[in-house]
């Protein structure tokens, strides 16, 4: 009976490891900028050609940063929810409009024109979300994705609750879910509107 | 047979200019292009997670590889470029993750499983020649065994006839 304690011991170990790893997303890499400073930037902003953006802007607000774009399928999907949040008005949330044009994988920007993107950009983002519904304070436009590499944007959408001081505090990889909004995010934002 | 042996060589042999089509401008500096390839070779491409960055087409994989063009005609050294991205994306960009706590059973688990079967392998060994090993009998136990070997059987005594 003793001897096979030990295999048996050995299988469950090896179940529970399994268990444990396939359950977990291999796409949700942790981000190392989680409790560092939100990188600085500066962008304009969509809506107000010359008027720009820049996350020191929000010093001493709790506020979330959401990457979207119009080509971006789960941005579609998850935009409800941000709809939805943004009417109950209980965060400032900001859009980053990460690639609008190069992104969607069909235009070649080289061809274009110059400052053909930048009017591309503008149009085809005002449409989506004169479509969708405007859930945010104010959107930026990263054409080339330069911001987007610094937050370490891998894959549209991501979203990331910013405190007072201009820390990251949370990155949601992918769509924000109902269960994430409530579980996670919002009591952080509570706790964090807390600090001082 | 022959012939189409050269032609595949021809072919193969032609590759390379296929590709070259392709090539961004700034490809241009053959050099930044050879540690372009050496650094990127090093790094995941987060999209694709099995594709090293200079394999991929993703997108991300592209922008990257930009961004790393521009970091060594900067002049900055392989682990500086290394270290940008990690401050980005995190360690799991790079193949060879560092050694450091959170990875120590990562690196080391693989030899402490080794080193623990070798121990019970020896100690398993050990315990069996032991048992294995001859039992010299003793005067008294060959007389006994003596005894048994000469009663023909019959004996009322024999533990079979006894039950």
């Amino acid at each position: 009976m003793k001897r096979f304690l030990i295999p048996l011991g050995i299988f469950l170990v090896l179940v529970v490891f399994l268990a444990v790893g396939l359950n977990r997303d291999p796409h949700e890499v942790p981000s190392p900028l989680v409790g560092k400073p939100a990188p600085e930037f500066r962008l304009e902003q969509l809506g107000a050609a010359g008027k720009t953006f820049s996350p020191a802007d929000m010093r001493g607000q709790v506020w979330l940063l959401n990457v979207w774009a119009s080509w971006c399928v789960s941005c579609r999907a998850e935009h409800p929810l941000l709809v939805a949040f943004a009417k109950q008005g209980g965060l400032p949330i900001v859009g980053l409009n990460y690639k609008e044009v190069r992104g969607d994988g069909e235009t070649d920007v080289k061809k274009l024109a110059a400052g053909a993107e930048a009017s591309l950009t503008r149009q085809r983002a005002d449409a989506w979300l004169t479509r969708h519904g405007n859930p945010y304070t104010l959107s930026v436009l990263d054409m080339d994705g330069r911001v987007g590499i610094d937050y370490g944007v891998y894959g549209v959408p991501e979203t990331y609750l910013i405190d007072k001081k201009g820390v990251i505090r949370f990155k949601q990889i992918g769509p924000i879910t109902p269960e994430a909004l409530q579980q996670k995010i919002l009591p952080l934002a509570k706790k964090l509107a807390e600090e001082s | 047979m022959k012939l189409a042996t050269a032609a595949a060589t021809l072919l193969l042999a032609l590759a390379p200019l296929a590709h070259a089509g392709e090539a961004t401008p700034m490809a241009a500096d053959p050099v930044i292009e050879a540690r372009l390839i050496v650094i990127s070779e090093e790094l995941r491409c987060l999209v694709c997670q099995n594709e090293s960055l200079a394999a991929s087409r993703a997108e991300l994989a592209n922008d990257l590889r930009e961004e790393v063009r521009k970091l060594i005609s900067q002049g900055k050294t392989d682990a500086e470029i290394k270290e940008y991205l990690v401050a980005r994306y995190g360690d799991f960009v790079l193949y060879r993750p560092p050694v450091k706590p959170t990875t120590w059973l990562l690196w080391f688990g693989p030899f402490v499983l080794l080193a623990g079967s070798v121990i019970g392998l020896i100690l398993y060994l050990r315990r069996r020649t032991r048992l294995l090993a001859p039992t010299a009998l003793s005067a008294a136990d060959k007389a006994a065994a003596k005894a048994l070997l000469a009663d023909d059987g019959a004996s009322p005594t024999r533990p079979k006839d006894a039950a």
